[in-house]
C-alpha cells in the first residue's frame, strides 16, 4: 500500500554555511499510512518539530523529498498549495493563534480560504465544533472569553474544519490537567474514527502516546533510531533512557519485578495492562 | 504553627464578571510552615493559581485575610517587604526574562530593590550557582533550553533573597529533561538553603515529592496532608478531575479486584516490592 505521506532521505540544515550550521534532520525516511494513528516522540531539539513542518510544506527540505499521496509536494506551486490542505498542522499552544471576533469566524477562517461556498463552510464549522465538543452557544462568543482548554479546542476545530486527510498535532495536551488531556485525546480519536484520517501526534509523553498510538516513531538527533508498536519500542528501555525519554512507569515497574525473579511480561505499559498481567499470573499460580 | 510564613484566613476571591462576580476562592484557611516544601494540586480552574497570586499580593482578597510573615497583604505600606519575602515564578519562561545576558537578567530584581552593586554581583553569582547555571552567566537567554530558562527565572527570584518561593506550574511548558532539572533545583533549594517552596502543579509525580500536599477543587481545599496519605483518597481525587500516580492507580485497581495490597507505595520501587510480596 502506498503511504499517504512519506519522506525520502529528508535532510534539513539550519543556517547552512554559517558558524551556527545545525543539521536538524539527517536523511529521514518517514511514512504514515491512511487511517494510521501515529506518535512521534523526541525531546526538545530532537528534530521532531522540524520534521512535521516539512510534512505540510512549511519548511523546504535542504535535500530529499516529501511526498503526499505519492506526489512531490514541491514539484509545482499548485501541488504545494494542495498539500497544505491535505495535511493539517496544529501547532503547540495553538490557542495563542486565535484572532477572530467570534469562535465561529475563527473556525471558518481555514475553510473560507479554501474557497468553499458559504453553506459548505457552515457545515464544516458546525461539524468541527461538534468534534471538539463545543456547544452551539459558544460559537457566537469571543474566543478570548473562553477557558484555556476551550480555546485550544477552538484552535483544533479550525484545522479540523479543513478536513485534512492527515492531521498533525504538536503537543496537543501540553499544560492541560488530566481531564483536559482526556477530552482533547477523545476529540482527536473521534475525528480519526469518523473520517478515517491519519493522525500524527508529536509528544514527549511516553505514557500518553503508549495509550493512544498504534505505532511510535522515536526521533533523536535528527534521525529515527527506533520505531514500531508501543510494546516493541518500550522493549528498548536502556536506549530510550540514554536518549532522555525513558519508558512508561508501568514498564519500569514490570522490568523491576522481572529482575526480582517474577515471571511477568515486561512489555506492559498501561495500568490496565499491568492489572491484567498481575491477575493472570495469580490465576496461573492458582492463587485466584 | 510556631513558625508560620504564610497564612490565609477565610480567604475568598471573586473576579469581576458581567452579571454576578465569578467566585474563585471560597474560604481558604491555610498555614504554611517556614522551610517546608508544599505542593498545591488542582485541575484547571480549581483556584490554585489564584491562591498563589494571593501569596505575594499580586491579588488582594475579596474577603478574609492573607498574612506573609505576619504582614497583612492588604496593607500597602508593607508591599515591598511582602514581595521581598515571597518571590514568584510563573509558567512560561519566555515571559519572565527581561535582559539579553543571563547574569543581567538575574540582577534585575536586586537592582530594583536598590541593593549595592558589589552585593548584587555576589547575589547573582550565588543564585546562578544555586540553580546550576553559573557557567551560562554570559549566555543569551533566548538560546537556552526551556528548563535552563526556567532555572534562570528561579535564579532571578533567588537573587532577591526571598524566604519563600511560589512557583505556578513552572514545568508545564517543559519537556521531561527540563522538568527534572527544575524539580531538582527546587528540591535542592528547599533542602539546602531552607527556602520555603510552594509548588502549584497538576503533575502527580511532582506533587508526590513534597512534604505536604494540598488538593484544591472548586475554590476549596479538599485534602491536605503528606502525599502518601492524600493519594490514598483515589475516588475523591478522581471526582475532583485529578488522577493519582500510576503506582497508586494500579494498586487501587488490584485492591478493587480483592487483592490485599497497600495503597501507600508511591515510588516505583515501593510498588514493585508490594507486588513482589504477593507474586513471589
Amino acid at each position: 500500500m502506498e503511504p499517504i505521506i512519506e519522506t525520502q532521505k529528508l535532510s534539513h540544515i539550519y543556517s547552512a554555511g554559517t558558524p551556527f550550521e545545525h543539521i536538524a534532520l539527517d536523511q529521514i525516511d518517514f511514512s504514515a499510512q491512511k487511517g494510521e494513528y501515529l506518535g512521534i516522540i523526541g525531546h526538545t531539539g530532537s528534530g521532531k518539530s522540524t520534521l512535521i513542518q516539512h510534512l505540510n510544506g512549511l519548511l523546504k527540505p535542504t535535500s530529499g523529498k516529501v511526498l503526499v499521496e505519492g506526489k512531490d509536494i514541491w514539484q509545482d506551486k499548485a501541488t504545494t498549495r494542495w498539500a497544505r490542505f491535505q495535511v493539517g498542522l496544529v501547532f503547540q499552544y495553538p490557542e495563542y493563534q486565535l484572532f477572530e471576533e467570534t469562535v465561529y469566524k475563527d473556525i471558518s477562517f481555514g475553510p473560507k480560504n479554501m474557497g468553499l461556498n458559504e453553506q459548505e463552510v457552515d457545515r464544516r464549522v458546525r461539524e468541527a465544533a461538534g468534534f471538539v465538543g463545543l456547544a452551539d452557544s459558544v460559537l457566537e462568543q469571543s474566543p478570548f472569553e473562553l477557558s484555556g482548554g476551550q480555546k485550544r479546542r477552538v484552535a483544533i476545530a479550525g484545522v479540523i474544519a479543513m478536513e485534512p486527510a492527515v492531521l498533525i498535532l504538536d503537543e496537543p495536551t501540553a499544560g492541560l490537567d488530566p481531564v483536559g488531556v482526556e477530552q482533547i485525546l477523545g476529540n482527536i480519536r473521534d475525528y480519526h474514527k469518523a473520517k478515517n484520517a491519519t493522525i500524527i501526534i508529536v509528544s514527549h509523553s511516553m505514557e500518553e502516546m503508549a495509550r493512544t498510538a498504534d505505532r511510535l516513531v522515536v526521533i533523536n538527533d535528527g534521525r529515527i533510531p527506533i520505531e514500531g508498536a508501543p510494546a516493541e519500542v518500550f522493549s528498548h528501555g536502556e536506549e530510550l533512557e540514554a536518549i532522555g525519554l525513558g519508558v512508561p512507569q508501568m514498564t519500569r515497574i514490570f522490568h523491576r519485578l522481572n529482575a526480582l525473579g517474577v515471571d511477568v511480561d515486561p512489555s506492559v505499559y498501561t495500568v490496565e495492562q499491568a492489572k491484567t498481567a498481575v491477575m493472570e499470573l495469580l490465576k496461573r499460580k492458582g492463587m485466584m | 504553627m510556631p513558625n508560620t510564613i504564610l497564612k490565609t484566613e477565610s480567604l475568598t476571591f471573586s473576579y469581576p464578571a458581567e452579571g454576578a462576580p465569578k467566585s474563585v476562592l471560597q474560604g481558604i484557611d491555610l498555614e504554611i510552615e517556614a522551610g517546608t516544601f508544599v505542593a498545591v494540586l488542582g485541575h484547571n480552574g480549581s483556584g490554585k493559581s489564584t491562591l498563589a497570586k494571593h501569596m505575594n499580593a499580586i491579588l488582594l482578597p475579596s474577603g478574609g485575610k492573607v498574612y506573609v510573615s505576619g504582614m497583612d497583604t492588604a496593607d500597602e505600606s508593607k508591599l515591598l517587604d511582602i514581595r521581598r519575602t515571597v518571590g514568584m515564578v510563573f509558567q512560561n519562561p519566555d515571559n519572565q526574562i527581561v535582559a539579553n545576558v543571563v547574569e543581567e537578567d538575574c540582577a534585575f530584581g536586586p537592582e530594583n530593590l536598590g541593593v549595592p552593586p558589589a552585593e548584587i554581583r555576589q547575589r547573582v553569582n550565588e543564585a546562578l550557582a544555586a540553580v546550576g547555571m553559573y557557567d551560562h552567566r554570559g549566555h543569551a537567554p533566548h538560546l537556552l533550553s526551556g528548563g535552563q530558562k526556567q532555572r534562570i527565572a528561579i535564579a532571578g527570584v533567588l537573587a532577591m533573597k526571598p524566604k519563600c518561593v511560589v512557583l505556578d506550574e513552572p514545568t508545564a511548558m517543559l519537556d521531561p529533561i527540563g522538568r527534572r532539572e527544575v524539580l531538582e533545583t527546587i528540591r535542592t533549594l528547599n533542602r539546602e538553603s531552607g527556602v520555603t517552596v510552594v509548588l502549584i502543579t497538576h503533575h502527580m509525580d511532582e506533587a508526590a515529592q513534597a512534604d505536604r500536599l494540598i488538593v484544591m477543587s472548586g475554590g476549596k481545599v479538599i485534602a491536605d496532608g503528606v502525599p502518601k496519605e492524600v493519594f490514598q483518597h483515589v475516588e475523591e481525587l478522581k471526582a475532583a478531575g485529578l488522577t493519582v500516580p500510576g503506582t497508586v492507580a494500579l494498586l487501587w485497581e488490584l485492591r478493587q479486584a480483592g487483592l490485599d495490597l497497600p495503597l501507600d507505595a508511591l515510588s516505583d520501587e515501593e510498588c514493585a516490592q508490594a507486588l513482589y510480596q504477593i507474586l513471589r
